[in-house]
Parts: C-alpha cells; sequence; structure tokens
C-alpha cells in the first residue's frame, strides 16, 4: 500500500503503467513533446470557459458586490469597506467569527491530538488488516453532510440515542436536547465535526508512520527513550508533513460547514451556533443584506487562501 | 538486538484501533437500526420515506446531474491538463495557477452572486444551472489532478507516438488516456461524490422547481416536513447517503488517495 499523501498528488495510487526504460539521451537542442506548441491553448480553452464564467466571474462579482449596501431588490449604494467593517465591528457577527474559532478546535485541532495520541500508541508495530481499518475510519468523510446532519439531529434529540444512554447508567439528570440548549448547542455541533474528521487524521497519520524507518524507533530504544520521548523525537518530527496537511484540511472543513449549521441547529439557540458560512446564506435570503453577506462570503475565501499558505508554513518550517 | 513489538503493544494497538473504528461507526449503526425499527425489521420507514419524500425523482435529478457533471468535467480537465501537462506555450505556469486557485474558492464565497447572475439569464431553477457552476469547480480539481498525470507519464511514450507521426490529438487519445484510466478513475469517483452529496448550492439554485431537486435537497425538505418522525428520517437519510457509500466500499483506494492529496504544496 503505497503512503497516500506525496507532494504532487500521488498517481502511484493507481497502478501506475511499469516505468519503461528511461528515454535515450538527446543531443542537445532536440526537444520534443514539450516543444512550443499553439494548439495548447485551443486545449485549454473549453475548460477557461467555463471555469472563467462560472468560477471566477462570480468571485469577482462577489468581490464587487461586498462594496455596496444592497438589498437585492432596489438599487445598491456605495459602501466601500463598510461592509467589511461592519464585519468585524458588529457584535453579532463578530460572534459569528468566534464560533468558527471554536469549531476549528473541534474540528481541526480535537481530531489531530486524538489521532496522534493513536498513532503514538501504534507507531511501532504495524497492524494487520490496516485497509479495513482505513475504509471504516475514513467512511464519515464520505457521507453526505446533509445525512449527517439529519442524523446526528436525532442522535442529540431528546429521546435519542445519546440521552438514551445517560438514563441508562443513571445519569438522566444529564440527559437535555442538546442542539437546543445555549450552553452545549456549539460544542454538540463541534463533536459531529470532530467524529467526522477524526478519521481524515487518522488515515494521514496511519500513512505517515508507516514511511518513518524502523531503524528510527529501534535506535531511540537503544539509547533508552521511553514511549514519550520516543514520541517527541521520531514520531512527531517525522509526521509534520501529514499534520500540516491534516490542519489545513480540518480548519478549511469548520470554516465551510453551512449545511450542518443550516440542518442541525439553524443558527440557533438565540445565535449560540451561528457561524460565517450560514450569515452568507442568511443576510442574503433573510434579512436581504446582499452587500454584507458578500463581504463575509469574501472574508472566509481570504482566509481559507491564508490558511492553505500558513499552516504549511508554521507547521513545517518552510520558508 | 533488534527489539521488536512486544505482545501487550500489538494488542494495545489493535485495541486502540478498534475503539476508534467503532466510535466511527456507531452513529451508522444507530442510525441503520432505528431506520430499520430494530428490535422489529421491517423495511416499512423506507417505502414510506421513498413515497412520501418523492426520493425517486430526487436520486433520478441527482443521478443526471452527477452524470452530466462528471462527464463535461472530465473530458474539460483531460484536454487542459494534457496541454498544461505536457506542452510549453506562454502562460502555462500562470493558466495552472489560476485553476489551482479555484480549489480554495469555497462555496460560500461564489454562491450569492452566482444566485444573483443565474437568475439574470434565467438559469435559475434549471439543470444546466446546477451544472454549470459545479462543472466550473471539478474543473479546478480535474485540471490539477490532470496536469499532474500528464507530467508523469513516460516522455518516451510521447515521443514515440510523435515519432509515429501521430498528432497531439491522437497522442491523447490513443496513447495516454488508456494507460492513464486509474487516475482518470480517482477523478471521476471523487468529483461524482463532490456533486452528489452538494447541499449549497442545490438549496440557492432550485429554490423554487419542487421537481428539479437534488437528493440532499429533497432530504432538507423532508426533515422539515418530518420534524420527529425520525425512524423516517433515518431511512431518508440512509438512501441519500447510499448511492455514494456503495462506491466507496469498492473503491476506497481511489478516495482516499484523492482526497489527501487536496492540500497540495507543489
Amino acid at each position: 500500500m503505497k503512503p497516500p499523501v506525496t507532494r504532487a498528488p500521488d498517481h502511484a495510487a493507481g497502478d501506475r503503467a511499469p516505468d519503461p526504460a528511461p528515454a535515450p539521451a538527446r543531443p542537445a537542442g532536440a526537444r520534443p513533446p514539450g516543444e512550443p506548441r499553439r494548439i495548447g491553448y485551443l486545449y485549454v480553452l473549453p475548460a477557461l470557459v467555463v471555469y472563467a464564467a462560472f468560477l471566477l466571474w462570480p468571485l469577482l462579482h462577489g468581490a464587487y458586490l461586498s462594496l455596496f449596501h444592497w438589498d437585492g431588490l432596489t438599487v445598491g449604494t456605495w459602501a466601500g469597506l463598510g461592509n467589511y467593517t461592519q464585519a468585524i465591528s458588529d457584535p453579532h457577527l463578530r460572534g459569528t467569527f468566534r464560533h468558527a474559532a471554536v469549531l476549528v478546535l473541534f474540528y481541526a485541532v480535537l481530531p489531530c491530538c486524538i489521532a496522534f495520541l493513536l498513532v503514538a500508541v501504534m507507531s511501532r508495530s504495524r497492524p494487520r488488516g490496516l485497509t479495513f481499518f482505513r475504509t471504516v475510519l475514513f467512511l464519515p468523510q464520505v457521507v453526505a453532510m446533509v445525512a449527517v446532519a439529519v442524523a446526528w439531529q436525532w442522535i442529540y434529540s431528546e429521546h435519542g440515542p445519546i440521552n438514551g444512554t445517560l438514563r441508562l447508567v443513571g445519569l438522566g439528570g444529564l440527559a437535555r436536547g442538546w442542539l437546543g440548549d445555549f450552553t452545549w448547542a456549539l460544542p454538540s455541533v463541534g463533536l459531529i465535526g470532530t467524529w467526522a474528521e477524526i478519521g481524515l487524521a487518522m488515515v494521514l497519520f496511519l500513512a505517515g508512520v508507516q514511511k518513518i524507518p524502523r531503524e528510527l524507533y529501534e535506535a531511540a530504544r537503544v539509547d533508552g527513550a521511553g514511549a514519550v520521548r520516543e514520541f517527541f523525537a521520531v514520531t512527531l518530527p517525522g509526521l509534520r508533513r501529514e499534520l500540516s496537511v491534516a490542519l489545513t484540511l480540518t480548519i478549511i472543513a469548520a470554516l465551510r460547514n453551512f449545511d450542518l449549521i443550516y440542518l442541525t441547529t439553524g443558527g440557533g439557540p438565540g445565535d449560540a451556533t451561528r457561524v460565517p458560512a450560514y450569515e452568507v446564506y442568511n443576510r442574503t435570503f433573510n434579512t436581504g443584506e446582499v452587500g454584507l453577506a458578500c463581504a463575509i462570503g469574501i472574508t472566509i475565501a481570504i482566509v481559507v487562501f491564508a490558511v492553505t499558505a500558513g499552516v504549511g508554513r508554521l507547521v513545517e518550517g518552510r520558508a | 538486538m533488534t527489539p521488536t513489538t512486544s505482545r501487550a503493544e500489538r494488542t494495545t494497538t489493535y485495541a486502540v484501533l478498534i475503539v476508534f473504528t467503532v466510535i466511527a461507526v456507531f452513529p451508522l449503526l444507530a442510525v441503520a437500526s432505528q431506520a430499520f425499527g430494530l428490535p422489529h425489521p421491517s423495511t416499512d420507514a423506507f417505502t414510506g420515506a421513498w413515497r412520501k419524500g418523492h426520493f425517486a425523482r430526487y436520486l433520478t435529478n441527482s443521478l443526471i446531474v452527477v452524470t452530466v457533471v462528471v462527464l463535461a468535467a472530465s473530458v474539460l480537465s483531460i484536454l487542459a491538463g494534457y496541454a498544461l501537462g505536457t506542452m510549453e506555450f506562454t502562460g502555462t505556469t500562470a493558466l495552472f495557477y489560476v485553476f489551482l486557485a479555484g480549489l480554495m474558492v469555497p462555496t460560500e464565497a461564489i454562491v450569492v452572486p452566482l444566485y444573483f447572475d443565474l437568475r439574470s439569464v434565467g438559469l435559475d431553477n434549471t439543470l444546466p444551472g446546477l451544472m454549470l457552476p459545479q462543472i466550473a469547480q471539478s474543473v479546478s480539481f480535474g485540471v490539477f489532478w490532470m496536469r499532474a498525470y500528464f507530467r508523469s507519464a513516460p516522455r518516451s511514450l510521447i515521443e514515440a507516438s510523435r515519432m509515429d507521426g501521430a498528432s497531439s490529438w491522437t497522442t491523447l487519445w490513443r496513447v495516454l488516456l488508456p494507460v492513464g484510466r486509474p487516475a482518470i478513475l480517482t477523478m471521476v469517483v471523487l468529483i461524482a461524490m463532490w456533486t452528489w452529496n452538494e447541499f449549497l448550492l442545490a438549496l440557492v439554485i432550485m429554490n423554487s422547481n419542487e421537481d428539479l431537486r437534488t437528493a440532499p435537497l429533497g432530504l432538507s425538505i423532508f426533515q422539515g416536513q418530518h420534524q420527529t418522525e425520525y425512524q423516517m428520517l433515518m431511512a431518508a437519510a440512509l438512501i441519500v447517503a447510499a448511492p455514494v457509500v456503495l462506491v466507496y466500499v469498492f473503491l476506497q483506494r481511489h478516495f482516499i488517495a484523492g482526497m489527501l492529496s487536496g492540500a497540495i504544496k507543489e
């Protein structure tokens, strides 16, 4: 089994054609297949047209709309960066970004910590049946978020399995409608994210651990390192790249959780679970603040962009 | 001396793996047992949800959307990835980064302007209006993916083909694609999954045309109508999730390899 993560996409994970013998050396100057070919533009054109019309254009249009106060019906008025300053200064909207930060803990930090604990335990033995475990652990990632949300809404409900279990073990006093509780709604939604993302982090780390040379562990043991020191000296440094990929993917998942919020809590109770991704929809279709909604959408895009560029640098120490 | 893994260590490893495997599947099993009405198994909830939720129609709509998006996005991505991966012309790198940037654009950032744009050209509440943005999003991943494949394809194959006097078109379809089937399959299953599971775009674009709802959108409406009929709701959730899960069981390698390469840095 090939490790799934490489610098470029791992086409070797499929059955790459057997590599033929290296091409014979060419005299300098002869340069097919990459020689300049104008026909390349023709090949790129169809994809570029669709991409530009239905992704780039809406993005630019959204950035433009974010500079206006507009209700979606009448004529808009110029706002400059007013919508952005509102997104930062309005206590309600600032709250949504705070909620998003809390969700990052549940979607990204917690799954990575748990996954680390697991691989620390497993780092030295190479368990059999890994394909099976990998397949099952990764499963939550492929289930439609809408179905996940509907399922968890029942699991958290008044008479759902969680409260059922609590009552069974005599903790019925703790039972409640978790998603309708001002204190518990946000952590409850967050834990759905934790459940969904643990598998992603685990599968990544599992693949990474397989690549750490066994000799490093043996050397550490010969040096008399305990399990904890071994983890910090061998496992953790060996998983830096996987950690940065896992954090990037899970943080982005925490920011793009419209489906889950819309279907489990609708931002409630009160605005206890309002997040930016939900406000984009809410401000457009419920309160008619289209410019503000676009500003929030663009802000999410900027944060996603920053996370993608920044996390790797931070974790892997790349320049 | 070679310190080998002790029996105790092995046992811990398996115990840990099993505990978290159980955590991963517990909600799914709970949902399934609720849907089948355990401990008195019946499929009434499924037939009820199927009929009341109009899932035959919504699954068909989803299937049509997925088929068109996958076909169109794959062809466009193969063509563009081929050019960007094997040919040299001014702007290849710039064009590649333009496509790559699309991977980072969240749907939340484009859905509102898209709604107004599509409405102004009469494409809201139509299948093309739902498909085209998803083709665009998929192309962004597809170009990145196929370009990497074509770059890794053996140069000697391309050269030999050209020596035989084949055009770039023939080289692509007759020589490179047959070899690239695994890479293409990975791209196809990922685009199919993303398209099947897409909710926000469907919610906004199919805002009034009930006949064209996709399966996830149908599920969300169904939930709104049957708030606490949990047995039927769980059955409906399983119906909507099942197609992707089934494909995943058979092609898990492709799903995992593709999704984990999502955070790429060149």
